[in-house]
């Protein structure tokens, strides 16, 4: 029984309280099975000896199992090292593509500009520019997210908060990005009479232009792309929604983790998109949720609690 | 009439010899400072049409450089920098920068940008009258016209829109828009302006969910452009 209680405590706590219950538990023993007990009085020397048999049969099971914790606790380290060391190789690898190809696009292309100009025919030329500035836009973009993701993480990311028009917000998204949409209509539905939010402007633009650009990017030729806008509770409910065909079902609760990407999708992205999104919402003490439509397709939904001020109750002129 | 002289405060040779071609094919004569001490000597010596400066200079802060300028030089002064967040913008356009254009930036942009900057300083200002595309305002008789129909505007709508109107292609901060239209006390209600700007837009916008005259820059305020 008290051998038991002393591995419980090594299994539980450090080597001095491990040490501590073996000479406690010896002690006990002393008092209740060694004659004359109920007495710390040890009668005679072969009681002693048993005694101290007994101090060292607790000490060595309590360091032993203390012992075998640790070397557990070591391999569970290991393996924790292990899968940061692989998520960070995925990340190194995603993002030194990410970078790299763009980098490499545009030295190359320069590179047969300068050198092979007079090879090259008019048509050429204008291709290899466009290629170059295709690459610089995506580079850009890419440091864009970095940056971003580093606000996140820094904790240093202090939201202004100002007044906004959301009608005004999503119109002024979806206008800038009209070339990435040519392929897919953009519908906006914004609830009737809906009031002015208390909202960072330029960090909720961050949020629609990654939703809806990531949708444009993945859902295939014509299909649309809604954006809604509501009020419920005092909260702001934004809804970007996709007839596409939606997410895997394993993987829609990984999406917002930074660096990933989906088993199947194809090049062009860091996998930071999204969890700018989370991160950003969150700033706003807001949430946000994916999930697969019945009917097909995906559904981004996010609400913020926040002030907000109806029109009509400005004072008129 | 000769060629608008432009002065490029900007450390970085790359940016330097960029602008300095951009800016020489698009028929404006160039002179360039790389640092901020040097750049003061060379607008006193011999005032341009047009500063830009840049904000990450070796030597000095470009917002003291912008205060420095602002004492005494009046023409346009154009912010190029790498510094994208909000307060740094407003800082510099309330310093009295004309306008911040943000690094990397589209050529055609710049250009657009510096042409409607020299042309808004150099009008007078006693226009009497804007006409573009179907909009048309009177600033002598206050009316409106949309496609040659009078657009009914209430005051305040009409002193929001001729105070953008009458710095056409500048930025005008929230702040600077509320002092302007309702006054003292007034800078931080940002709903006013919010309510007031959608009004005018319905009004004066052919498709008020994309302007053309009244653009909004995002956490800093609103421009009025003309369309070319």
């Amino acid at each position: 029984m008290l051998l038991v209680a002393v591995s419980v405590v090594a299994m539980l706590f450090d080597i001095f309280p491990v040490l501590l219950a073996a000479i406690l538990s010896a002690l006990i023993w002393d008092v209740f099975f060694i004659p004359p007990r109920f007495s710390f009085t040890i009668a005679n020397s072969e009681d002693a000896l048993l005694f101290a048999l007994y101090f060292v049969v607790a000490s060595v099971n309590g360091a032993l199992t203390y012992k075998i914790r640790q070397i557990e606790k070591i391999a569970l380290k290991k393996e924790e090292k292990e899968n940061t060391l692989k998520l960070y190789n995925t990340l190194l690898n995603s993002l030194s593509h990410e970078l790299r190809t763009p980098i490499a696009t545009i030295i190359g292309s320069t590179d047969n500009l300068l050198m092979h100009s007079s090879k090259l025919s008019d048509e050429n030329k204008i291709e290899l520019m466009n290629e170059i500035s295709k690459s610089s836009v995506r580079l850009n973009r890419q440091v864009e997210n970095l940056l971003n993701m580093s606000r996140i993480e820094s904790g240093f990311l202090q939201l202004k908060k100002d007044w906004v028009d959301v009608s005004e917000l999503i119109f002024d998204v979806v206008n800038r990005l009209k070339e990435y949409t040519a392929d897919h209509p953009v519908g906006v539905i914004i609830k009737n009479n809906l009031p002015l939010f208390k909202l960072d402007y330029g960090i909720m633009e961050q949020v629609l232009y990654n939703l809806i650009y990531n949708a444009a990017s993945y859902i295939p030729k014509y299909c649309v792309i809604t954006v809604r806008a509501s009020c419920l509770d005092d909260k702001l409910i934004l809804d970007v929604e996709d007839s596409g065909s939606g997410f895997p079902a394993e993987e829609t609760d990984k999406v917002f983790d930074k660096f990933y990407r989906l088993k199947n999708s194809r090049t062009g992205g860091t996998g930071l998109g999204l969890s700018i999104v989370k991160g950003f919402v969150e700033a706003h003490n807001g949430t946000v949720r994916l999930e697969n439509m019945p009917e097909g397709g995906a559904r981004f939904t996010i609400e913020i609690p926040t002030e907000i001020s109806y029109p009509e109750n400005l004072e008129n002129e | 009439m000769s060629k608008p002289e432009i002065l490029i405060i900007d450390d970085e040779a790359e940016m330097l010899r960029l602008l300095e071609i951009t800016l020489e094919s698009n028929d404006f004569k160039v002179n360039k400072a790389v640092r901020a001490k040097e750049g003061l000597i060379m607008a006193s010596n011999h005032p341009p049409d047009l500063i830009i400066l840049d904000l990450g200079l070796p030597d000095d802060n470009g917002h003291n450089v912008l205060l420095k300028l602002r004492e005494w030089y009046s023409k346009p002064i154009l912010i190029l920098s790498v510094l994208n967040n909000e307060s740094d913008i407003v800082k510099a356009l309330e310093n009295g920068a004309d306008d911040y254009i943000v690094k990397p930036f589209r050529t055609g942009e710049l250009i657009a940008r510096i042409r409607s900057s020299i042309r808004r300083k150099s009008s007078t200002h006693n226009d009497n009258k804007f006409e573009n595309k179907n909009l048309m305002i009177d600033f002598e008789l206050r009316t409106v016209k949309k496609n040659n129909q009078t657009v009914k505007l209430t005051a305040t709508e009409y002193n929001l829109l001729a105070l953008l109107v009458k710095n056409e292609g500048k930025v005008l901060t929230h702040h600077f828009l509320l002092q302007q239209t309702w006054g003292p006390g007034f800078q931080d209600q940002t709903q006013y302006l919010r309510v007031y700007i959608a009004q005018l837009r319905k009004k004066i916008e052919d498709d008020p969910n994309s302007p053309e005259f009244i653009h909004t820059e995002s956490g800093i305020g609103y421009r009025f452009t003309r369309e070319d």
